[in-house]
């Protein structure tokens, strides 16, 4: 309402009174007030400005953990990959004993949340139930990702760790010909951390299955139903081949939420800095050393070394998260294509 | 083909479309049905599990002396026992991590949705647009305790202290993307004709990103800016290293500084019983602070969306 005004006040049209508009200004909209193009320019600029923060943000993280290790980089070069020392006092350090337990405890995850997960997606997006139940089941499996992992981790130890035992136990028991039960269980351990772990990264598989499967046309479903395949036949031979890649992107974000996570696998995993083939033993993984290590750490070297892994956890998380994004949007682009045609 | 004779014949053909399933086949779905609920129930136990737990551990010791009183030394009995210095540390942190993270947030939420796509954003705009909602969606993978690794390079190497500023600064950097991403899915869904309408009515851009758009997305956004805050109460991994803890009060912005969160990873593996029932009181209170923000947000959303 305000524009015939501000067009009567433009420098260009200063003859005109503002206190008696002539009639011709006040319908003039053709022409804009050069303050009001530089208002929008500079506001456009504003707002790129930042949202380009962002960006800089993770360049900025990646610079200032590379800049932070490098110290430890010239000391230990590539040979910190796979090797098993870590002395504090002694300056020695190497990453594989770590880097094994983040990788295994996270398998262990993948392993049981991806079936889980599944099950939990098609129950709540196929029309096994009324809507009115599926809609609440869905949020409630999605609801523990807002429990804060700490707290999951408090459970863990005072409540998953007791009622594991027993099965763990029942495992040594049967299976410790097996290098990976070979050794007495005590509570916390890898397969403790991979329980824990599948707990937490199973809303993001759930929810993200769910939209894929969800996103299958309808008619598929009905032209397979009517050429006479039951319901489980539809969504083995139709539905999860048509969202293998959005299921795979599922899986990925849902790994690299696993191989970060922090609280809930330090209290649970055990933190022993050795290499074990068994599943019952305990571990570390990086995440868990970061945070043990980093409040006492003040020599430069041992910093340096927390800051070399570090780097490694970003980037092994950086190329899971960028692989499941691209999983992701390729999707969208198949099905993109699916409605032009 | 050939028709063959039970083909044409309507009665032959009738009987096989009645026939039941073979055994095998209907063995085949119950069997994966009862799988599948299975594992769903297998899916809800922990949360249901863990939600007992805490009522039951928690709610004993829920008197109003935690509020308000600080940490007792530990194996103290008879004197006030409490986490007040954790619930303030807490929200000055999560305060500290919103001043920096909203405005950003949700200034790149509006950029990426007002001029990074639709038919008014030039290209070069709409490429740069593209990009860093890529960046963004990968920024918010990114571990959590990364973004403590950071503040501590940034902030605490640099000052020499661990401090409510470094872990403030943490915090925001896993706020961030989410602010930024659910602003943006929050203007997406204002529909393109009431631009349109403000455009026609004379509005510049300006006018109409502000007045009409957030105006309507207003509620959306909220939505994204409380799970942004949900999320970061909740943390522990970025502030063990960043803000540390005290058994004080908070002493300024530039001194370790306590929280919920980490209180209760220090007390959960304390000997002392009492540091523990501590533990498990800090935790219902945490949960109950997050859920009800959560599920408050998802309350928010849902009216809209019928709306």
């Amino acid at each position: 309402m305000k524009e015939p005004l501000e067009t009567a006040r433009s420098p260009s049209r200063a003859g005109i009174s503002l206190f008696h508009p002539s009639p011709e200004a006040e319908l003039n909209i053709t022409t804009t007030s050069r303050w009001d193009l530089w208002l929008e320019q500079g506001f456009t600029w504003l707002l790129c400005g930042f949202a380009l923060s962002t960006v800089v943000l993770l360049f900025w993280i990646s610079w200032v953990i590379y800049q932070q290790a490098r110290p430890a980089i010239q000391e230990y070069g590539l040979g910190f990959l796979w090797s098993q020392d870590w002395d504090v006092a002694g300056l020695a350090f190497g990453a594989l004993p770590y880097i094994y337990g983040t990788l295994v405890s996270s398998a262990i995850a993948l392993l049981i949340a991806v079936p889980v997960g599944l099950a939990v997606a098609i129950v709540t997006s196929e029309n096994f139930l009324p809507l009115a139940v599926r809609s609440p089941l869905g949020f409630l499996v999605e609801l523990i990702a807002a429990i804060p992992s700490v707290i999951i981790g408090l459970w863990g130890l005072f409540v998953l760790i007791p009622v594991l035992r027993p099965v763990q136990q029942v495992l040594y028991d049967y299976f410790k010909w097996t290098p990976l039960f070979s050794t007495e269980p005590f509570g916390p351990g890898l397969l403790t951390a991979g329980v824990i772990l599948a707990i937490m990264i199973l809303p993001t598989m759930a929810a993200i299955s769910r939209e894929v499967l969800l996103a299958v046309p309808q008619e598929l479903r009905s032209a397979s139903m009517s050429l006479g395949a039951t319901r489980w036949e539809t969504i083995f031979s139709l539905l999860l081949p048509a969202g293998v890649s959005g299921i795979l992107g599922a899986a990925m974000l849902a790994l690299g939420r696993a191989l970060g996570e922090t609280m809930a696998v330090t209290m649970v995993i055990g933190n022993s800095p050795y290499i074990s083939a068994s599943l019952l033993d305990a571990g570390y993984t990086i995440p868990a050393l970061l945070a043990n290590e980093f409040p006492e750490a003040l020599e430069g070297l041992h910093i340096g070394a927390l800051m070399y892994l570090a780097l490694i956890l970003f980037a092994i998380t950086l190329l899971v998260n960028i692989a499941a994004v691209l999983l992701v949007w390729l999707i969208g682009l198949q099905r993109g294509m699916v409605l032009n045609r | 083909m050939t028709a063959t004779p039970a083909d044409s014949n309507p009665e032959v053909l009738a009987a096989e479309l009645k026939r039941p399933l073979p055994k095998g086949r209907v063995l085949f779905s119950t069997g994966m049905s009862a799988i599948a609920f299975g594992l769903t129930g297998l899916a809800l136990l922990p949360l249901l599990a863990i939600l007992i737990e805490i009522l039951r551990q928690g709610v004993p010791h829920l008197k109003w002396e935690v509020f308000v009183s600080l940490p007792a030394p530990a194996g103290m009995e008879n004197t006030a026992n409490g986490f007040a210095n954790a619930i303030l540390g807490t929200l000055i942190m999560v305060g500290i991590a919103s001043v920096i993270s909203i405005p950003i947030g949700v200034m790149t939420g509006i950029f990426l949705s007002e001029l990074g796509q639709g038919a008014g954003g030039s290209s070069p705009l709409k490429a740069i647009a593209s990009a860093i909602r890529f960046i963004a969606t990968i920024l918010s993978g990114v571990p959590s305790i990364i973004a403590g690794v950071f503040a501590y390079g940034v902030i605490v190497l640099a000052t020499k202290q661990f401090s409510a500023v470094a872990g403030g600064v943490a915090l925001a950097v896993l706020m961030l993307p989410i602010v930024t991403l659910t602003t943006e899915e929050a203007l997406k869904l204002v529909p393109t004709s009431q631009r349109l309408a403000s455009a026609a009515l004379g509005a510049n851009r300006l006018q109409t990103i502000f007045r009409i758009v957030v105006t309507s997305a207003l509620s959306g956004i909220t939505t994204g800016v409380l799970l942004a805050v949900a999320r970061a109460a909740g943390e522990t991994a970025p502030l063990l290293f960043t803000a540390l803890f005290s058994q004080n009060w908070p002493q300024g912005l530039f001194n370790p500084t306590p929280s919920l969160s980490v209180l209760i990873y220090n007390y959960a593996f304390s000997p002392f019983v009492e540091q523990n029932q501590i533990a498990w009181t800090a935790s219902l209170v945490l949960v109950g602070l997050v859920l009800l923000i959560s599920i408050l947000s998802r309350l928010v959303t849902r009216r809209n969306l019928m709306r």
